[in-house]
């Protein structure tokens, strides 16, 4: 603005605490993927594993022959985009056969998908249920603020579908990019209510309520996981972790949130 | 300009000109730059180009998008300005962390931006809350979020642009004019505001892109939904996913309108090129 002989040392000094500030955050984590050791394996996941499969690459780093684990979450839908425009990645967990076969398709597979985990969705409401959701044919009152997982995400079809089975029309104020920031916005308060996986209300713990969708009206989602051709890290490690999630302890790291088995 | 290069070539010839390797890497930065604009311009679908004016999802999101944009501009010249005027003439305590406040939402990023806009005017937001028990009125997920958004990430912009260009005003004309018995509005209106003119376009034209582009505070805090709350440049996401070409046709589009506003602001910062007044205005603030 105006010549100030202080200024760039002065600009200096003041952006050295924040820079000071996230080096120190950065050093944590970088010494516990351990230099020198393995490469990571590099897992993309769709969101709603969020939490099961950092706790079940927690688990593989710690067994005899596991490596580190880095997941990448988003939507399946994100994550197929990312690996067909070549992101590099070792194994891809997706929330429905739909976005896998796009990946398939794409020849970017090195072996068949099969089956790991299965979920139901369910009705998450804010905690305590102050506006009295009782099924899913009150999510179309107009006093309610709804939102869904957006179409293209394997979440927003499930929704779609359970709703369509129910033969209730919902308008929704917003159609979010994964799952996890629809089930967001009933945690900030901002939504009413959203319809998520079972599992997504167990991993919000109480900062929402699951209203449960009957069985008859309720879709089974089956989640695939595959290896992918190329697989920075080794195929071999790859298909090491893929084992793991399918063995008794990674099966039961997924029941511990809120997985079925397939 | 040609006098100027003759005189840059001359002192390199003496060997007082910058080192080979400054030139190296000034050239990297405009490779690092250019590189991902060619690749967009290279890979989108061309033949698809009538899309943009036919496909529905487009229209309806560039409605959107022109209507917030421009209203969230309107805004921002409404209260951008006499703010810059403000700052620019208005000697008081603390103006320093005024201005520094008012500037933060462009080095903050967009996502906690939106954050902020949600701690605030969200329903259980410092201004949110109340107002949706006072009167049922909730923001997040309507156009005036949308529009909010916008304003939050443009107003800086047209505020440091217009402000420098008060900076630069002759107070001579304003304290002859007063010498003349102008009044103060009279003054504003007559002397300042025209003299303005040229700095409040370029202001207008960054803030008005700048808030076409906004991504991060709206979806986080407007949501996502057609007609309501999808912009384009949410729409660019969205069919990312769904459908590439589209997303890359309509990156084309908004790399067009900013080569736009660009252009609009060539004799303001790509003044160099055509004789040297780069330096006029407020340019080197922003």
């Amino acid at each position: 603005m105006r010549p100030d002989p202080r200024g760039p040392r002065r600009t200096l000094a003041a952006l050295s605490a924040p820079m000071a500030f996230l080096a120190a955050c950065a050093a944590g984590p970088a010494d516990a993927g351990g230099s020198g050791g393995p490469d990571p394996l590099v897992v993309f996941a769709a969101s709603s594993l969020t939490e099961a499969f950092e706790a079940l690459g927690a688990a593989f780093a710690t067994i005899d022959g596991g490596v580190p684990v880095v997941v990448n979450l988003a939507g399946s839908q994100t994550l197929a985009a990312q690996l067909i425009e070549g992101a590099p990645a070792d194994v891809f967990a997706a929330a429905d056969a739909t976005q896998l076969a796009r990946v398939a398709d794409a020849g970017l597979l090195a072996g068949p998908a099969e089956p790991f985990a299965t979920n139901r969705m369910a009705i998450a409401v804010e905690p305590g249920n102050p506006r009295g959701i009782t099924d899913l044919a009150d999510l179309a009152r107009d006093d309610l603020l709804v939102v869904l997982p957006a179409a293209e995400v394997p979440a927003g079809r499930y929704a779609r579908a359970v709703l369509a089975a129910a033969g209730v029309t919902v308008v929704p104020v917003s159609l979010e990019p994964d799952v996890r920031a629809a089930l967001s916005k009933v945690t900030l308060g901002e939504a009413d209510a959203t319809i998520v996986y079972t599992s997504d209300v167990a991993a919000a713990g109480g900062r929402v309520t699951g209203v449960a969708i009957p069985a008859d009206l309720n879709v089974i989602a089956t989640y695939p996981i595959a290896v992918l051709a190329g697989a920075p890290a080794g195929v071999d490690a790859a298909a090491r972790f893929v084992a793991f999630v399918r063995s008794a302890e990674g099966r039961r790291i997924l029941a511990d949130h809120g997985f079925d088995a397939p | 300009m040609s006098r100027r290069d003759r005189e840059g070539a001359g002192r390199r010839d003496a060997g007082l000109g910058p080192p080979r390797g400054v030139a190296v890497l000034a050239a990297l930065a405009v490779v690092l730059i250019v590189l991902p604009l060619v690749g967009l311009v290279l890979r989108a679908p061309w033949s698809r180009l009538a899309d943009l004016a036919l496909d529905p999802a487009i229209r309806t999101a560039l409605r959107l998008s022109l209507t917030a944009s421009l209203v969230a501009l309107g805004l921002s010249v409404l209260l951008g300005v006499p703010l810059a005027v403000v700052l620019a003439r208005v000697p008081f305590r603390g103006r320093r962390i005024v201005r520094a406040l008012v500037l933060l939402p462009m080095v903050l990023p967009p996502v906690v931006g939106g954050v902020a806009l949600l701690a605030a005017y969200g329903r259980r937001g410092v201004v949110g809350g109340p107002l949706a028990a006072l009167t049922g009125v909730t923001i997040p997920f309507s156009t005036a979020a949308v529009v909010l958004a916008a304003t939050f990430v443009a107003l800086p912009f047209l505020v440091v642009t217009v402000e420098g260009g008060v900076r630069q005003l002759d107070r001579g004309l304003e304290e002859a004019a007063a010498t003349l018995g102008a009044s103060r509005w009279t003054l504003l209106r007559r002397v300042v505001l025209p003299g303005l003119a040229p700095t409040l376009a370029a202001g207008a034209a960054l803030a008005w892109a700048r808030a076409l582009g906004e991504f991060g505070a709206t979806i986080t805090f407007a949501g996502n939904l057609p007609g309501a709350t999808r912009t384009l440049p949410l729409l660019v996401a969205v069919e990312l996913e769904r459908d590439p070409e589209l997303a890359f046709l309509l990156s084309l589009a908004m790399l067009g309108i900013s080569v736009a506003v660009l252009a609009l602001l060539r004799d303001r910062w790509l003044g160099g090129w055509r004789g040297g007044d780069a330096d006029r205005g407020a340019g080197g603030d922003a």
